[in-house]
């Protein structure tokens, strides 16, 4: 369960003697404070769980990123560099301490020729990694059970769709947790897609 | 009478062409300062990266500048990327380069190579710095005398072997007409497999009759 830190948690720029960096691990709870929040650039889309704050100054660090290199480079972005470079961004943040962590994770997924699908997500401390499925948030460990019963590389976007839906309504604990509301959004060949909860009832009705 | 008040240019002729697998650049070996030849051993076929090139025309000093300038950013950012990088990558930043400086550079660049998504590409970037890619590509002053040859002898799926000698003969027919280009013709080829050079001396060139 979780310790406190006396003493060892004041600062960003502080380790405790068992080699910890206690505002990063909080920043990490501050995560399972989900509410998540959809954007697009492009061909990518993020989802993030946290601090919504931090979480709308992260999305406009990572277009302006997609934005210079686009325009330094005369491509779009890879996700992986993209993903490398939020990362590094989220880790400055965890080096001083004049500023706290962001708190909130952050993840990426786009479509291309080139790489085809492609997910990263960004945790507080600073960390990337590839995923072929992952969720962030307070229920993270029930969702990431039900995932791995998902045999994703052989199904479609439209499939997953669905099954990604139906994981939020299992995980969601309707004593303790409060009305929620569903958005979803997914990218695929050729296009992307934003879905707010007044259409999400009837799409799932009648795709069930 | 001084040659040396003008600058050493590379008006010169250059020439590139994709094929299935890489592409085939050549180029003469003519600098010269107004009317005498500074070198006639000149190599104008300048490495980028490990399989990207660019044929250098144009005052000879700013392709210089320029192309050293993005073999640097290039390299920094493939190492970035952890990934070879794209012909198109190294397009754009000389377009970058040569379109925000125009009205002081004097540089019309080709460039050419092999990447892993996108095989072999041609891009040319002249002067005011546009770019856009093209199966063939020719430039510097002695393009001029070879549009027509290249037009009606280009086709769409030649060989290396083919492509090789297209560009040697073009390049040959463009020395014998232009006073600032001549000397030897140099060849490459940028593929998969890596870089072959070579060198085709004065009086091997291919022989076209005149009357």
């Amino acid at each position: 369960m979780s310790s406190i830190g006396t003493g060892y948690d004041l600062s960003a720029s502080t380790f405790s003697p068992d080699g910890r960096v206690f505002q990063v691990e909080y920043a990490m709870k501050a995560v399972e404070n989900s509410r998540s929040l959809f954007c697009v650039f492009g061909v990518t889309e993020y989802a993030v769980a946290g601090l919504l704050a931090d979480a709308r100054s992260l999305s406009e660090v990572s277009r302006e990123e997609a934005s210079n290199f686009r325009s330094n480079y005369g491509h779009d972005i890879p996700l992986k560099h993209l993903a490398d470079r939020v990362a590094m961004y989220v880790h400055a943040y965890t080096l001083y301490s004049a500023v706290r962590p962001f708190g909130c994770s952050f993840i990426l997924g786009s479509y291309d020729e080139d790489d085809g699908p492609q997910l990263y997500m960004v945790d507080p401390s600073g960390i990337s990694h590839g995923y072929w499925g992952c969720a962030i948030g307070k229920a993270k460990q029930a969702a990431k059970t039900e995932i791995e019963k998902l045999q994703m590389k052989e199904m479609t976007c439209r499939e997953l769709v669905k099954e990604v839906a139906k994981i939020i309504y299992i995980v969601h604990d309707e004593v303790k947790d409060k009305a929620f509301e569903l958005e979803l959004s997914w990218v695929g060949e050729g296009n992307y897609w934003i879905l707010y909860s007044t259409s999400i009832t009837t799409f799932l009705w009648t795709s069930f | 009478m001084d040659s040396f008040s003008q600058n050493p240019e590379l008006t010169t002729s250059i020439m590139a062409v994709e094929f299935e697998g890489g592409v085939v650049i050549g180029a003469d070996s003519r600098t010269t300062t107004g009317a005498y030849i500074a070198n006639r051993v000149t190599d104008k076929l300048t490495p980028i990266h490990e399989r990207i090139f660019c044929c250098r025309s144009g005052s000879a000093a700013d392709t210089q500048a320029i192309a050293d300038a993005v073999t640097y950013q290039l390299g920094f950012h493939s190492i970035e990327l952890d990934e070879a990088p794209l012909v198109q990558t190294a397009a754009s930043l000389f377009r970058e380069m040569c379109y925000r400086y125009r009205e002081e550079l004097m540089a019309g660049i080709i460039v050419a190579g092999w990447d892993p998504r996108r095989g072999g590409q041609v891009y040319t970037v002249p002067v005011g710095g546009m770019m856009t890619r093209q199966p063939v590509s020719v430039g510097g002053s002695g393009s001029s005398y070879i549009y027509g040859y290249v037009d009606s002898n280009y086709r769409a799926g030649m060989s290396k072997e083919e492509c090789l000698k297209f560009t040697a003969e073009a390049l040959t027919l463009a020395m014998e007409r232009d006073g600032s280009s001549g000397g030897v013709v140099r060849l490459a080829v940028v593929s998969e497999q890596g870089v072959e050079r070579q060198v085709i001396l004065g009086n091997q060139l291919p022989k076209f009759s005149t009357v």
